[in-house]
């Protein structure tokens, strides 16, 4: 099964990009040449397979729940692209 | 020899019998890079003023007798996606063009804890995604064997500024082949080292299972001096192993009595370039010489591991570029544009009763952050996030996502039962040598295919190198990749030092032309 220009535009909106109508059309030709290409891996039987999310034997490592220093206030807005003295500052977030 | 062309060794050898100071050392680095690294765009950012002041404290403490790290103020370049304090980080993109960070990644904190004199910062594909260092907001590196040429990726600056010898060390960064592919298309030593083994903490993300932060360097010895800086656990990353570290360098000296090395049959199908074909069956009659066995073995896996892996990478780094979002750090659209095409839209909707139909318009958070995001990442980037988001999304999940999960893991089994029966596995790190810049960036899924041979290991979570063992006619490295279990660095850079004992590919220097 092929991508569809709709379901491209669809996960656009998911991924929180904005796409002009030409880098639409490029994005379903490319991407629908890579899906097609890992179709292959429906062609093999994994129905035993238990799923490896990663290749590490390290499982639940835990910490003390103890107090340390963190980064400074200051530090932390150092590289906001808009903040005022104590916060990060957004567009409007609800209605007027 | 001039300082620049020495080896990491004969240099510390050098700083460490009080020979030649670390400033000089690194002065001549630095020299070396502003006559000619215009040409080649290794670098991102330089380091001048904070190096040489780091190489005098170091010369200063050695004067007087004070302990010295185990670098002793060799110069160490750093790829891009590493944080540094103080330092911009930009991985390559216009979304972090400004970013400095408020910490050091552990790695850059081992580097300075051992005297490593930093240099700079290394070009790279952005946020690491591409396997030719076309994929840059800072320009494409040129291969230093042929300018029109690409240096691999995405670690190409990293590779490059070694080849040119505009550094002696460099740390990258190898997610599916990123250190190893642009080491072999560059003539230097690069190893991914096991997951686990290094540190990630500072590493911005790409793809965390599969992210290692690794050596770069002209020989095996050098690798093995980096390493050893490098490596060990860290409690700030909960995935970083607490397996003692050997001592890589006491190592190397040892070479390996009856070595079992494994060819894979399928490394040698469709696909492979003749004359890389050719030069990695003389690497392997040249261990052959050196009285290892060779037997042929299968990774029938193998064959599925690109479609697996560009399920699983794109999906992580969706989720890990999230991020991004143009309030707490970075790159943030123009926002009296956005409000102002908002309402434009909003006007047109309500005149045209667009609202009694039910589309929906953006508010203008959602609309920040699209505008944010389409603009702050290139296109590779955009295409991988949605790759990702797709193989993720309601309904193709258990299709994509999670049948990846299980291949990756049949594709692990293969690597257990090789292991079984041989030491290491031997192979070519790339299907062909550099091609030309251009030449694959239009058709993304050709990129993808040169990753071939590299991807497994980090999907498998072992550890590989990549030396040099050839020369294209067109006088292009050719890459060999020695592979070995987890945690096995030790017998990668003892298998490769034997080899360099052997031939004198890894002495090759391109010329600089500007």
């Amino acid at each position: 099964m092929s991508l569809s220009r709709k379901e491209i535009e669809k996960v656009s909106h998911l991924a929180r990009l904005q796409l002009s109508d030409p880098e639409l059309d490029a994005m379903t030709a490319q991407l629908a040449n890579v899906v097609e290409y890992m179709e292959t891996l429906s062609g093999l039987n994994t129905d035993d397979v238990e799923p490896l999310a990663h290749a590490s034997d390290i499982s639940n490592v835990l910490a003390d729940d103890i107090l340390k220093p963190s980064l400074s206030r200051e530090e932390a807005l150092a590289n906001a692209p808009k903040r005022d003295a104590e916060c990060y500052r957004v567009p409007a977030v609800l209605g007027d | 020899m001039s300082l620049i062309e020495s080896t990491a060794a004969q240099l510390h050898r050098q700083l460490t019998s009080g020979n030649v100071t670390s400033v000089e050392v690194t002065q001549s680095f630095l020299d070396h890079i502003q006559q000619h690294d215009e040409h080649y765009s290794a670098f991102i950012s330089l380091n001048v003023e904070a190096a040489l002041a780091q190489a005098e404290d170091i010369d200063r403490r050695r004067a007087s007798g004070k302990p010295v790290g185990a670098l002793g103020g060799l110069p160490v370049a750093v790829k891009d996606v590493i944080c540094t304090k103080g330092q911009t980080t930009t991985c390559g993109s216009k979304m972090l063009r400004d970013f400095v960070p408020p910490y050091d990644a552990t790695v850059v904190c081992k580097l300075k804890q051992a005297d490593g004199v930093l240099l700079g910062k290394t070009n790279m594909d952005e946020f690491a995604m591409g396997s030719s260092t076309e994929n840059s907001a800072f320009g494409v590196t040129h291969n230093p064997w042929d300018r029109t040429c690409v240096p691999g990726g995405s670690s190409g600056g990293a590779a490059a500024c070694v080849a040119a010898r505009m550094a002696p060390l460099s740390v990258g960064t190898d997610t599916g082949g990123s250190i190893r592919q642009p080491a072999a298309f560059c003539g230097v030593t690069g190893m991914k080292p096991t997951y686990g083994r290094v540190s990630r903490f500072g590493l911005v993300a790409f793809a965390s299972s599969l992210d290692q932060i690794g050596p770069i360097a002209q020989t095996a010895e050098d690798a093995a001096l980096l390493l050893q800086a490098l490596a060990g656990h860290d409690p700030n990353d909960s995935t970083s192993s607490s397996k003692p570290v050997p001592d890589f360098l006491r190592a190397i000296n040892q070479p390996l009595v009856g070595l079992k090395i494994g060819v894979i049959r399928e490394h040698f199908g469709e696909g492979l370039d003749d004359e890389v074909a050719a030069a990695v069956r003389e690497a392997v009659h040249t261990y052959q010489a050196l009285g290892a066995t060779v037997s042929d073995i299968s990774l029938p896996h193998n064959q599925y591991a690109i479609a697996t892996y560009y399920v699983i990478a794109p999906s992580e780094a969706s989720s890990n570029l999230a991020r991004y979002d143009g309030v707490h750090y970075g790159f943030r659209a123009n926002e009296a544009e956005i409000l102002e095409t908002l309402k434009q839209e909003r006007d047109t909707a309500t005149a045209t009763n667009q609202e009694a139909t039910g589309k929906e318009l953006d508010s203008e958070l959602i609309r920040m952050y699209q505008r944010t995001r389409s603009e702050g990442f290139g296109s590779e980037v955009q295409r991988r996030i949605m790759l990702g988001v797709y193989a993720l999304s309601e309904g193709y999940a258990s299709k994509y996502y999670l049948k990846a999960l299980k291949v990756r893991r049949l594709i692990r089994q293969d690597f257990d039962k090789a292991f079984e029966k041989v030491d290491l596995i031997v192979g070519p790190t790339s299907p062909t040598p550099a091609y030309p810049i251009g030449d694959k960036i239009a058709d993304p899924l050709s990129m993808y295919l040169g990753d071939l041979y590299t991807v497994s290991a980090n999907l498998a979570g072992i550890a590989g190198i990549s030396i040099p063992c050839g020369f294209s006619k067109t006088g292009l490295p050719i890459g060999l990749q020695l592979q070995a279990p987890a945690f096995e660095e030790e017998r990668l850079l003892q298998a490769a030092h034997m080899f360099q004992q052997q031939t004198d590919w890894h002495t090759k220097r391109p010329s600089l032309k500007n």
